[in-house]
């Protein structure tokens, strides 16, 4: 017989160390939150009920009873009972994704859409170091216009007015970004410079150009801007259009990095100078990098709207993915299937648009951690 | 912005202590812009006296000889230009300040779900931001477009009950006979909250107030109430409804709202809601936990907490970046052009076709633009002001 402890200390001591009581799982978890409590239970049901009321009438439209195929034409989608009607896209895939860019030279279009993903989720894994991987992008770009444009290498030469498609919009994008930036960086920095008319002058143009819509700009720039320049000075309109989405880009990427100048202490600014560093050296290796990195989160919201601000383009009578897809349901014969073909380019947008996202959420962690680790 | 502006020296200082190198510098810069402008300008003119066109703002008061699409206000082909700026200076602000409720309604309620406990409420709300935050809004106003364009013709039209039908000639639902008192009460309305709500910061301010809550609020509701109700006796008491009725071939009765109008809504008013919804979030975020814990331990209900506590300490941070969306709504709504929404650039752009005054037009068309976005962003700085904690 054993003898009972003398104390719950000792109790303690001679029992063996219990395991942690085990953690529920994700299914008990859930179901806890569910059901929390009788009120949580009655939102919890009502909730699923009226979701449910909505998903399956879509389920039954986009998936169960849609056509998917229709060689013969557009009386297949015509049928009563009929859902969606994909067909169109089997249809216009080649006019939405390439605009009127000649049939035979599309293979250019999807190389470079197919080198541009590659690059993007290549760049997005981050082993690369930043300077091949911006060297790449700038390979890219320069690569991209070449092959859209031929004329070189034996290609054949393709107007930019045939230009369309999501070449186009990736090729819009790039320039923006690729464009604004520096012209970005060297408005924060006039509107933050002792020189004052210089400052007002930037400050000026900083806030003209956030004061009115973007339409108003492309419009100035596409439309608007041959008046203005001498006859003989000839820019096309795709460049002039670019121009505006640059400035417009520009004009709000300069605030966020004016925002991460800001952030920066005068110290650093003041021991570079004392370490006897010129302007242009202290802005290239003490400034800029850490006033991008702080602006970084900030910057990228800009990115991604420039990217969501490549349709304006369609506007102006361009072809980028949805100017060519205006184009491409006006077909009679489909022209009650328009909602379907915008919705595959919705699916598009979303699939490019909450990648860049995602991206700017990673890049905005690792600068938080960075931040952290630096002890700030 | 004011922050460093203060804390820097005055213009003329910083224009001295630069030395006659940065001064003879920037004059230089100055004439560099000034002449490119002129250029720019001279280049225009000859242009557009080589098409024989004439300059100079006399235009305004000829008569447009073209008419657009319906909207809220509208003008026809023999009003002055003037008469069609305003009509669409007016139909820009209607859309736009229904979006902005819109919205904003939409907004705090997605992004108050996306805290919720619940999963399901939670998933909802997150995949609304996903979906709507990360696609173009052109892309969804001509989404929108395309849908109500394709809805049955007013014969099979969709019946939504209480009398709102929706057909291929867009939403058509009860409206008052009167519509001009509805348009009135509902200003007043808003006045008249603005005014309550200064009149009570006052009266709170008051030490030897000796008021309870509960006549406080009876107080502000009387304020607010009252002149709307005066408004609406003086002008009769109207209280006709005009209910849609199908005739032979359109709806009689009621009040239609054109496709161009309910695309261009939407497209403004659920874009914005994803984004008012993050922005909601993060106020809610912000505020500390420790906040909400002890207004529990004093015994305030979850819905006391949210009003007295949570709310108040939130809109200080959300109040800025809202300002910011409803901006860009307002300037977004210049996509207007793309679904035929008679709004200030869509006029703008036909007028310019129509009269040949292209440096006119634009002058009118940016400045209004500039405008409007001041004048939001300094009705956003005085509410801010007005949230902020005061200062001792």
């Amino acid at each position: 017989m054993t003898t009972m402890p003398l104390s719950r200390a000792m109790a303690a001591e001679n029992a063996a160390a219990r395991p942690a009581p085990p953690a529920p799982s994700r299914f008990v978890r859930t179901r806890q939150q569910l059901f929390a409590s009788p009120g949580a239970g009655v939102v919890t049901v009502v909730a699923a009920l009226a979701l449910a009321a909505i998903l399956w009438p879509a389920i039954r439209w986009a998936l169960l009873d849609a056509v998917w195929y229709a060689p013969e034409g557009a009386a297949a989608c015509a049928q009563p009972g009929a859902g969606a009607c994909w067909a169109v896209i089997a249809e216009k895939y080649a006019v939405i994704l390439f605009g009127n860019y000649p049939y035979d030279e599309q293979w250019r279009g999807m190389l470079i859409v197919g080198v541009w993903i590659f690059w993007a989720l290549l760049s997005a894994l981050r082993f690369v170091p930043v300077r091949i991987r911006l060297a790449g992008w700038a390979l890219i770009f320069v690569g991209s216009i070449l092959l859209m444009g031929g004329g070189v290498f034996g290609l054949t030469p393709v107007g930019t007015d045939k230009w369309g498609g999501l070449p186009l919009t990736f090729l819009i994008f790039g320039g923006t970004v690729a464009g604004g930036l520096p012209l970005a960086v060297a408005l924060a920095l006039g509107r933050r410079s002792r020189l004052p008319i210089l400052a007002a002058l930037c400050t000026g143009i900083i806030e003209f150009t956030r004061g009115v819509p973007l339409l108003v700009v492309l419009f100035f720039a596409a439309l608007i801007l041959p008046l203005f320049l001498p006859p003989e000075l000839n820019v096309n309109k795709l460049v002039r259009a670019e121009i505006g989405m640059i400035v417009f880009f520009a004009a709000y990427a300069a605030e966020a990095i004016r925002g991460g100048l800001q952030s920066l202490p005068n110290g650093q600014d003041e021991a570079a100078k004392a370490l006897g560093l010129s302007y242009v050296l202290r802005l290239r290796k003490v400034i800029l990098p850490q006033a991008i990195a702080a602006a970084l989160p900030s910057l990228f919201n800009d990115i991604v709207r420039a990217f969501k601000n490549t349709t304006f383009f369609s506007i102006l009578g361009l072809f980028d993915v949805l100017g060519a897809t205006k184009i491409a349901l006006q077909d009679p014969e489909w022209i009650r299937y328009t909602t379907e073909g915008y919705l595959f380019i919705f699916a598009l947008y979303f699939v490019f648009g909450s990648g860049l996202s995602l991206y700017g959420r990673a890049l905005e962690r690792a600068h938080l951690t960075r931040l952290r680790k630096a002890g700030k | 912005m004011s922050n460093t502006a203060s804390t820097r020296p005055g213009f003329l200082v910083r224009l001295r202590e630069g030395g006659p190198r940065a001064i003879l510098m920037q004059l230089a810069l100055v004439a560099a812009v000034v002449g490119a402008l002129v250029y720019l300008v001279v280049n225009a003119r000859a242009a557009l006296q080589a098409q024989g066109m004439t300059s100079g703002f006399g235009f305004l008061t000829q008569a447009t000889s073209f008419s657009m699409g319906e909207g809220y206000f509208n003008f026809t082909p023999s009003d002055s230009y003037l008469r069609a700026f305003a009509a669409a200076i007016g139909n820009t602000i209607v859309i736009s300040a229904v979006s902005i409720l819109t919205a904003s309604a939409l907004g705090a309620l997605i992004g108050v779900a996306a805290l919720a406990r619940n999963p399901i409420l939670r998933g909802v709300a997150q995949s609304y931001v996903y979906l709507f935050r990360n696609t173009p809004q052109l892309l969804q106003i001509i989404f929108w477009y395309s849908f109500f364009a394709l809805l049955p013709p007013v014969r099979d039209a969709w019946s939504l009950g209480f009398g709102i039908f929706a057909s291929n000639r867009g939403l058509t639902l009860p409206a008052p006979e009167n519509g001009s008192v509805l348009t009135l009460m509902l200003i007043v309305l808003v006045a008249a909250f603005g005014v309550s709500t200064l009149v009570m910061r006052k009266l709170r301010e008051r030490v030897d107030l000796a008021m309870s809550p509960r006549s406080l609020g009876l107080l502000r509701a009387a304020m607010v109430l009252g002149p709307v109700l005066i408004v609406w006796l003086a002008a009769g008491a109207p209280r006709g409804w005009s209910v849609p009725e199908l005739g032979r071939f359109n709806y009689t009765g009621g009040a239609t709202l054109a496709p161009e109008f309910m695309a261009l809504y939407f497209g403004l008013s659920f874009y914005i809601a994803a984004f008012i919804a993050e922005i909601v979030r993060g106020g809610v975020q912000s505020v500390d936990a420790g906040q909400i814990e002890a207004a529990r331990t004093v015994g305030l209900s979850e819905g006391q907490i949210m009003v007295r506590v949570v709310a108040p300490q939130a809109l200080r941070i959300i109040i800025p970046p809202l300002a910011a969306q409803y901006i860009s709504l307002l300037k977004n709504s210049s996509l207007g052009v793309a679904v035929g929404y008679p709004e200030l650039f869509s006029v703008a752009n036909t007028s310019l076709t129509y009269s040949g005054r292209t440096i006119e037009v634009l002058v009118l068309m940016a400045g209004t633009y500039l405008l409007i976005s001041l004048c939001v962003g300094l009705g956003a700085a005085f509410i801010n002001r007005l949230t902020q904690y005061p200062s001792r």
